[in-house]
């Protein structure tokens, strides 16, 4: 019999399971896990997360705005920009603020803006691993 | 407040919140995560000593 035939595909879960632990965390960086009940890997999200995302706003980091134009720069302000809004409470209240950068030359604030979109994306991450805990895919 | 690091200090720190983070995610035991985060964290500095001894000879 053909591996394939073996595997059974599982069925999706249903919204309801996955879609509040996905959408906390979103919002709050490793919310979902605490809302499954695993404090000890949310507060390690929390740290880790908030503090790339602080060091990458103390570094003075450029935050993205869409931007059409040739592909590259689509590509790259589309891209941050997506992974900058990954960030959850921590963009919106960036935002909120009136945070305001402008993407200058200088090591420091090249690496505060990769600080910025990397949180966001590590923010993902624990959002699929919320989903995969909550769909009862991973303990 | 304003924070100022050199490259190494700040690819460090990157590496540090990204090893956290993929060891949280990436295994199902707590004993996997610490040492899947250790490797990855191990492997980030050296990639980055490559990288710079690489760049450094590159540049002539």
């Amino acid at each position: 019999m053909p591996v394939q035939e073996k595997e059974q595909k599982k069925p999706a879960p249903p919204l309801g399971k996955w879609a509040p632990a996905v959408a906390l965390g979103w919002l709050i960086p490793g919310g979902g896990h605490f809302l499954l009940k695993r404090p000890g890997r949310g507060l390690l999200l929390l740290l880790a997360i908030t503090g790339m995302f602080v060091c990458g706003l103390m570094m003075r980091g450029y935050m993205f705005q869409p931007q059409s134009g040739d592909l590259l720069t689509t590509l790259i302000n589309t891209g941050g920009f997506i992974g900058d809004l990954c960030g959850g409470i921590l963009y919106l209240m960036t935002v909120a603020f009136g945070y305001s950068q402008v993407d200058t030359p200088g090591h420091v604030h090249d690496y505060g803006t990769k600080f910025l979109v990397t949180a966001g994306l590590l923010n993902l991450l624990a959002m699929v691993d919320a989903y995969e805990i909550a769909s009862g895919r991973k303990d | 407040m304003k924070m100022n690091l050199s490259h190494f200090e700040a690819a460090l720190l990157f590496a540090l919140f990204t090893s956290v983070v993929l060891g949280v995610v990436t295994r199902s035991t707590d004993r996997d995560r610490l040492h899947y985060g250790i490797y990855t964290f191990c492997c980030f500095v050296v990639a980055l000593f490559g990288l710079g001894w690489l760049m450094y000879l590159g540049h002539g």
